[in-house]
């Protein structure tokens, strides 16, 4: 059972905190992926679980052993990493073999274990040619065999798309998923790009200067982030500055720039008088022409520019307090609003996320 | 004045037949001050090999001494692997601080000039002991020569690998790792086999050092051992005292160095041939038993049989001959002589100016004729064929063992009459010292993208102005660290130089004349004693060490 869990985990880098304090606990057979911006820690995590570095601090456990004194080749792992480090002496045949031998099944059983999970990656040619012969994608579905191959109930993935074209990235990132499915692995993804997180983890963590700042299904992270990072992280946000001038329990006023009230679901149970910043996701808005002032959450502005991106079309738009707005609106099934047109815009309280102003500046909160 | 020079300099370097000219010069110098030379005064003599070869008790002689050169060379190289590796891998892996240091104490023997290592070990080793405990630990002979030929060829083996550990990918070690290999599998299985050309490139250095030193070898053998570059000086010095005659002493001479050459050309092409093909095996149930001597225990006994070796048969017994200096600095009276100049010491200080004035010529002239040439190859500037053999052709001068490089060197310049001796000197340095400026300098070259070059040239920098700004920043360490090989090679040589030069007597010439003198191989030097030349020996390490350190300064502050 490799549920995978980090306890407490410190790592330092000289003065400076590489991962602070950090826990985590990850499921048997899950899916996970370790996201944040570079330099968050997230592959000094990876890399901790695998034993190639030490930790200051803290436990890990793999299964029910502790292992954060082991070395890595007795934590029954499988690495895959960035630069896939295929040994440049071997064969692809002999990459994929070499987990087997070092573990000294006999031959036969290895060459097995070899045409097995080169059927998984659906790989059956250029088996004798050499790292530097082959192409990124066929690197990578070797770097992934070899690790596999180890027998390994747990497999670590660091950026393994990074080195890869859009298309061919697009297409991998699902065999891998469906590889760990099948053969019922616990996967531990890093990567950077969010987009390549939502579509295939179960659950993902997501990390900022050595900390963890939020563990959620991707929905969960989409639809409630716990912080303005996660919310500008995590797909796209509207920022929008203010203090409170009322507040009840569930709802609480805010006054923008310029004297301009709105109003929003007060979750986070902001008092009169706190700054507050206002997220609201560029797709959940509805846009009308004209000023209307039918609603407390409406807000008054001009279309400054449109982008055309497929399915959607982006608009910047003005708003009356100076602030600048973005919302997205599908590109076929409506009207196209020109350039210069005044709009009313509208969102639903319950997408919209209140929260009080960071510490230290709405700028150091979404900088990476 | 001087920016107008450079303006037209410069506009001038980007006149394609210009470079041509400067690139095909830099081709013609090497074979016709080089390559040439000694082939020719090799073949020049071919006539005297009859002598040699109607005479059994010659040949048997010539061929028992070569075949131990071989055999040392060998079997010394393997043992300096063996015992380098552990170092190299303790100086890149280990976490303490206190590694810089024993980075920089591995380089130490460099410095000390072979001759005066060789009396230090012979110190160390033999007399010292023999005057304390009543017997020497390692009598003169062929065990002193095998430990002197350790000793000098492995801080050699240390540069190399170490350098090939830093370069090396840590990523593949930890995939080994990762995929189950215990740390002494992983390197065995992954590691080695992906710098394995830097271990053959070390193995053949070493060896090819133990080949062709002649000074320090003739010292520590003490008349009871021959191999090719002692033999070659037993005749030289039999003849120069009229006990053969010129016929017999060429004959010998050339029978000998044809031997040495053409074996050596053989084995280093075996070697490069064969290494290729080495694979060291998988082993199956090894990885079990290297588990066990992976971790603490293992590593801590490798680590201190590493560091054991070295300070032990390495370290120690180099500077062991500044203990003698010592003394000099206690007894004070010999501090004066040797300052005032008085008596032998004039002759020593004549010959340590006459050492370091070569020694910088040459260096200089290596510069010159070397970086074009260096260019060349790393460039492929004549396409890719062309490169290659100049590639491979440039090595001649490091395996051809030096004393013969020398004594052909000296036949073919005698057929000229009227070249002096230190342009001979010059000549014989150059020779050996400039394969080693092209080899570091064409890696380090390699090393660059030429899309760095190419860029400087989109942005409308002339080459000259790209060598200045681009290539000159980039890889000034690598020509100074160039230089500096190129520098204390010349500093040490003995064989060669013997070879060439009758009446000049560079340091370790004059050194190897002293230790002889005390040790009564040859008619005795009047004011020569043990003191003496411990002392001639400290001094000789002690300037060459500082003049590296400020190298060594001048190239960190980049002040240059």
């Amino acid at each position: 059972m490799p549920d995978v869990r980090v306890v407490n985990v410190v790592k330092k880098y000289g003065k400076v905190y590489a991962l602070n304090n950090v826990s985590l606990n990850i499921h048997d057979q899950e899916y996970f992926s370790l996201l944040g911006p570079s330099g968050c820690g997230k592959t000094t995590l990876l890399r901790l679980i695998a034993g190639l570095i030490d930790p200051d601090g803290g436990e890990i456990y793999i299964g029910d052993c502790r292992v954060d004194k082991a070395p890595p080749e007795d934590r029954d792992i499988g690495f895959v990493f960035q630069t896939f480090a295929l040994f440049p002496h071997m064969t692809a045949w002999s990459n994929v073999l070499y987990g087997p031998k070092v573990k000294n099944y006999d031959t036969k059983q290895a060459e097995t274990i070899g045409h097995e999970v080169l059927e998984l990656v659906k790989l059956s040619e250029r088996l004798n040619a050499y790292p530097n012969e082959l192409s990124g994608g066929m690197m990578q579905r070797i770097a992934v065999a070899r690790a596999l191959a180890a027998g390994a109930k747990t497999l670590l993935l660091d950026e393994p798309l990074g080195q890869l074209d859009a298309k061919v990235r697009n297409d991998i990132r699902y065999e891998i998923r469906r590889m760990a499915k099948d053969l019922k692995l616990t996967a531990i993804h890093v990567t950077h790009d969010q987009a390549e997180a939502m579509s295939i983890s179960d659950r993902i963590a997501v990390m900022k200067k050595g900390k963890i700042i939020q563990v959620g299904t991707p929905k969960e992270l989409y639809m409630h982030p716990n912080s303005i990072f996660v919310a500008f992280f995590i797909g796209e946000s509207n920022l929008l500055e203010g203090h409170i001038t009322k507040s009840d329990d569930k709802i609480a006023e805010m006054e923008l720039r310029e004297g301009y009230t709105i109003e929003a679901f007060n979750q986070k149970k902001l008092k009169m008088g706190d700054r507050a910043v206002l997220a609201i996701r560029p797709e959940t808005c509805a846009m009308r022409q004209g000023l209307i002032n039918e609603n407390r959450n409406g807000l008054f502005g001009v279309v400054e520019k449109t982008t055309f991106e497929g399915t959607i079309v982006r608009y910047d738009i003005r708003l009356v307090n100076g602030d600048r707005f973005l919302i997205n609106r599908p590109s076929l099934t409506e009207e196209w609003v020109s350039i210069g047109q005044e709009v009313t815009i509208t969102y639903p309280l319950e997408k919209a996320h209140l929260f009080p102003y960071p510490e230290n500046g709405l700028n150091d909160e979404i900088s990476v | 004045m001087l920016s107008k020079v450079w303006y037209s300099l410069n506009g001038l370097s980007s006149k394609k037949p210009l470079k041509y000219i400067l690139y095909i010069s830099a081709v013609i110098i090497f074979f016709a001050l080089i390559l040439i030379p000694p082939i020719i005064g090799i073949l020049s003599k071919v006539d005297s090999l009859d002598a040699v070869l109607n005479d059994p008790i010659m040949v048997d002689a010539v061929l028992g001494a070569i075949g131990a050169s071989f055999a040392i060379g060998l079997v010394v190289a393997a043992l300096d692997l063996l015992a380098g590796v552990p170092l190299a891998w303790l100086i890149t892996r280990g976490k303490s601080k206190w590694l810089t240091v024993l980075d920089t104490l591995a380089d130490l023997p460099f410095v000390v000039p072979t001759a005066a290592l060789g009396y230090s070990l012979l110190l160390f080793w033999s007399l010292s002991p023999a005057e304390l405990f009543g017997q020497p630990f390692v009598s003169p002979g062929w065990g002193l020569v095998m430990l002197l030929h350790f000793t000098f060829s492995f801080p050699v083996v240390v540069r190399v690998i170490v350098g090939a550990l830093l370069d090396y990918k840590m990523e593949y070690e930890r995939a080994s790792r990762t995929l189950g290999a215990p740390p002494l599998t992983a390197s065995r299985t992954v590691t080695f086999p992906i710098i394995k050309p830097s271990l053959i490139a070390a193995y053949t250095l070493a060896f090819a050092r133990s080949l062709s030193e002649t000074g320090a070898t003739f010292i520590v053998a003490a008349g009871l051992f021959l191999n090719g570059p002692v033999f070659i000086q037993t005749v030289s010095n039999q003849f120069s005292s009229g006990a053969i005659s010129q016929n017999t002493y060429e004959g010998a001479i050339v029978f000998a160095s044809l031997i040495l050459i053409v074996v050596s050309l053989i084995l280093f092409i075996l070697i490069r041939v064969l290494g290729k093909k080495i694979k060291l095996p998988f082993g199956h149930g090894l990885p079990t038993f290297e588990k066990k001597l992976s971790y603490k225990k293992g590593a801590y006994v490798r680590d201190s049989i590493a560091l054991a070796v070295f300070f032990v048969i390495v370290l120690v017994p180099s500077l062991f001959v500044a203990l003698p200096a010592f003394q000099a600095i206690i007894t004070g009276s010999t501090f004066v002589e040797v300052f005032t100049g008085s008596g032998i010491w004039a002759s020593f200080w004549s010959s340590l100016g006459l050492s370091y004035a070569l020694a910088a010529i040459v260096t200089v002239l290596g510069i010159l004729f070397g970086l074009p040439m260096a260019i060349l190859i790393s460039r492929k500037t004549f396409g890719q064929l062309p490169s290659a053999i100049l590639d491979t052709l440039i090595n001649v001068p490091i395996i051809v063992p030096s004393i013969a490089l020398g004594v052909s060197l000296k036949f073919f310049w005698s057929n000229l009459s009227g070249v002096p001796e230190f342009l001979l000197l010059i000549f014989a340095h150059l020779a050996i010292t400039y394969p080693y400026f092209v080899r570091s300098m064409s890696a380090a070259m390699e090393r660059i993208s030429i899309e760095m070059e190419e860029a400087s040239k989109t942005l409308g920098a002339k080459p000259l102005t790209v060598f200045r700004s681009i290539v000159w920043p980039i890889t000034k360490y690598s020509i100074l660290s160039g230089a500096i090989i190129v520098f204390t090679r010349s500093v040490s040589e003995t064989g060669a130089t013997l070879a060439v030069a009758s009446k000049l007597k560079t340091a370790p010439v004059l050194i190897v004349d002293w230790v002889n003198s005390v040790r009564a191989t040859i008619p005795t030097i009047p004011g020569v004693d043990t003191l003496t030349v411990g002392l001639a020996c400290g001094l000789l390490i002690l300037f060459s060490f500082i003049i590296l350190l400020v190298l060594r300064l001048l190239t960190k502050k980049g002040k240059v």
